[in-house]
């Protein structure tokens, strides 16, 4: 099952690859990490997502709380909880096939941030399977580039995890 | 007026570092990266620097020393080769979870990352092999980054820590002050257990017909030998012990049963595959102990304190599991069982015993004892009895290693200290030298065997130097043993490359290190020969005893068995099918 895990970690030269070197070295997934300083510029909040049977995420999560750096761990679907991601997208949008596009934009509350005379360039948000969807819907063939930040998840409500 | 600080330069600090820790021995080999510091250690007096001849040896003489007193080791060796000639030991201790704090030089700051001579990536070569480590970037860092080093090697679920120091570093100069304490946000070791759980375990021990205690190196590196030992007394049920925690309940005891796992003993084995209750204390159901996964304790309630989360539930999924530091949850757990009402239900317990002693009558470690050739079981029980059972033991990693935790019976913890988790050859004879500094009044033997050995030889002559006398113990086969018995077993005794032709002539290479040769070569020759050895309190003695070729480790659990599906040694394979 896909979890989505979010880590509090010291700001340290070498706490990223503490947190990648373990999932390598015990032969856990990573489907995506996102990590960046927080408002305290001393801690990183990551979020990574992973794939496993519960047993194997227990044992993930244990692995990483064990990190010297890491301050700590939570399984964000223990929770409710919102994800997001961020892709930029590049597509080749040229004469009648332009509105087409900006439609389709529109139609999953894109936003274009670039143009040129042949390009339009999209900034989207949303959960994966959304940015999945967008990229479904248009012609693989005029699709020049696509960067995606990976998940970013926090719990709703109250809850908040703190250093 | 307040005291005004020393200003110090960061090889000063270092020295000053670890004598205010409280260090006395430090194991290293210097080389450019570190001359700044080693011209600093020439000038005090406080801590005793160890050359060694390989940077392997310092790492696993400092974990000896760790292993035997329970204070960190701590090791000092350059840049680049210096480091990854330390990495074998550092991996090795980390396996067992043994405290280490191993300084690594570093090219100066300025030229990381440029391919410098002697430039190696220390903190990422070192990454997953050490419980953490660190590259320090300001001198002003230095002294704090020394104590949290020591701080987290010693403390929780133990393990190796790198500093890595660049050579501008130890130029530098700041003020000093070794800090009192540490606080990390980030690492906050458990010691106590949860209560709810405690009073879980207390019902589920209590309720057992047939317990057993599985206790391992947790108990040892936790300190609880004593705790262990009142709480199995005060219950009465069978303990086994790991291969890393043995001498954690005394092996003469008569509720001990022997070590389990691959090559344990047929009663503790079949005790566990038996039990109704396992109560796991410190041990974290390694591979070599289990055997086959699906094939574990299929009758049993499972409690696992353990001061590691990650420990428990890791392989072998626990019914009641607590967290914490064993000596805390032991001394929690005693009075708890003693106030309650339900004793634990002697009927049953005494069927119990009935059916351990049963499996024990097998006689599971009998060797032929008539023959003329030495058989390596022969000489270890009788090490262990003319020293009493007390000396401090190493090993190398084997067929002699699993005959000494098989014949070496240990009362003490801290006494039995072998590569469990890595594996080790070479680790014998310099982690016997480690042992030695730490405690020259003791006798210390290296059990080992040919091929081992020679793997840290070199080391002979640290034992000239500092005057360390330990008596070697070589079970010569002239095969790698453990290879070969797997050869037989499983490649049809294709002997692939297991065959150490052109061994050296030991009684010389001994000799020509300055120490005592000795080859024993008859059954007869063997307990004089040791006596001898015994009495030669200040020399290093190189006992090279040409044993049995042949002769395999038994009984023995293959990969892929339970703990019921033992292979006894063939001859009493025979002897108990005609007793049945």
């Amino acid at each position: 099952m896909r979890h989505i895990l979010s880590l509090l970690l010291e700001n340290e030269a070498g706490a990223l690859s503490r947190v990648s070197g373990l999932f390598s070295a015990r032969a856990f997934n990573i489907e995506s990490l996102t990590v960046a300083p927080t408002d305290d510029p001393s801690v990183s909040r990551m979020t990574l997502v992973t794939n496993g049977s519960d047993a194997i995420v227990e044992q993930i999560i244990k692995q990483v709380n064990k990190l010297v750096d890491v301050i700590k761990v939570i399984d964000l679907n223990e929770y409710r909880h919102i994800e997001r991601e961020l892709m930029l997208i590049k597509i080749t949008a040229e004469n009648e096939g332009r509105d087409e596009i900006k439609r389709m934009v529109d139609i999953f509350r894109g936003r274009i941030i670039d143009v040129t005379d042949k390009t339009f360039t999209i900034e989207m948000t949303g959960a994966g399977d959304k940015l999945n969807a967008f990229i479904d819907a248009i012609d693989e063939a005029l699709i020049l580039e696509v960067v995606r930040s990976g998940v970013s998840g926090i719990a709703r409500g109250d809850k908040a995890i703190q250093s | 007026m307040a005291k005004t600080k020393e200003i110090l330069r960061g090889a000063e600090i270092f020295c000053r570092a670890l004598k205010d820790e409280g260090v006395k021995h430090l194991f290293g080999y210097p080389g450019g990266a570190v001359l700044h510091i080693y011209d600093e250690l020439y000038k005090q007096t406080d801590i005793e620097h160890i050359l060694v001849r390989h940077e392997q040896g310092a790492t696993h003489a400092a974990d000896g020393y760790a292993r035997a007193t329970g204070k960190a080791g701590v090791v000092l060796v350059t840049s680049g080769p210096g480091a990854t000639n330390a990495v074998t030991g550092i991996a090795t201790a980390f396996m067992d979870s043994i405290p280490l704090v191993v300084f690594t030089g570093q090219v100066p700051t300025h030229m990381i990352g440029n391919d410098a001579f002697q430039e190696v990536d220390s903190i990422g070569i070192t990454r997953p092999c050490v419980k953490h480590n660190f590259l320090v970037k300001d001198v002003k860092d230095l002294a704090a980054t020394i104590k949290k080093a020591f701080y987290v090697a010693t403390s929780g679920r133990p393990g190796p820590v790198v500093v890595d120091i660049p050579k501008d570093i130890t130029a530098d100069s700041c003020e000093y002050e070794y800090p009192k304490e540490v606080d990390m946000r980030s690492y906050k070791p458990v010691v106590k257990g949860h209560p709810g759980q405690i009073k879980k375990a207390v019902k589920l021990i209590l309720s057992a017909k047939k317990p057993m205690i599985y206790s391992g190196g947790g108990v040892i590196l936790g300190e609880a030998s004593a705790e262990l030992t009142e709480f199995s007394r005060m219950l009465g049920y069978p303990v086994t012990n790991t291969l890393m925690g043995l001498g954690a309940y005394p092996a003469s005891d008569k509720q001990f049963i022997g070590m389990l796992g691959m090559h344990g003993t047929y009663e503790a084995n079949m005790a566990m595959h038996h039990c109704d209750v396992l109560i796991a204390i410190g041990a974290r159901f390694d591979d070599r102990v289990t055997g086959d996964l699906e094939k574990f304790c299929p009758y049993a309630k499972i409690v696992h304190i353990d001061v590691d989360p990650s420990s428990i539930a890791k392989n072998v999924p626990v019914d009641v599991p607590i967290v914490g530091d064993v000596k805390h949850v032991l001394k929690d757990l005693i009075p708890l069982l003693k106030q309650d009402k339900q004793e634990p239900d002697a009927e049953a317990l005494a069927a119990w015993w009935k059916q351990v002693h049963d499996w024990a009558a097998i006689d599971c470690l009998k060797f032929d004892r008539t023959t003329d050739v030495i058989k390596p079981q022969y000489v270890i029980e009788k090490l262990c009895e003319l020293t009493n059972g007390d000396a401090y033991v190493t090993s190398d990693v084997g067929q002699h290693q699993m005959w000494a935790a098989q014949f070496y019976k240990f009362d003490k913890p801290r006494r039995w200290i072998n590569s469990g988790g890595l594996g080790t050859m070479g680790f014998g004879l310099p982690s016997a030298m480690g042992v030695k500094l730490a405690f020259p009044e003791e006798t210390v033997a290296c059990i080992t065997g040919e091929a081992s050995l020679v793997m840290c030889i070199q080391e002979l002559s640290t034992c000239l130097q500092y005057n360390t006398p330990v008596k070697i113990i070589s079970l010569n086969n002239r095969y790698m043993g453990m290879v070969r018995q797997w050869q037989e077993f499983f490649y049809s005794s294709r002997y692939s490359h297991s065959y150490m032709d052109a061994l050296p002539d030991f009684v010389k290479l001994a000799e020509s290190y300055g120490h005592v040769g000795m080859r024993i070569e008859q059954t007869g020759d063997v307990e004089d020969a040791l006596k001898e050895a015994l009495a030669l309190k200040d020399r290093t003695v190189m006992m090279d005893f040409i044993t049995d070729q042949t002769e395999n480790v038994y009984p023995m659990i293959a990969n892929g068995k339970g703990h019921h599906e033992m292979h006894l040694s063939p001859k009493l394979a025979s002897e108990t099918r005609e007793l049945a």
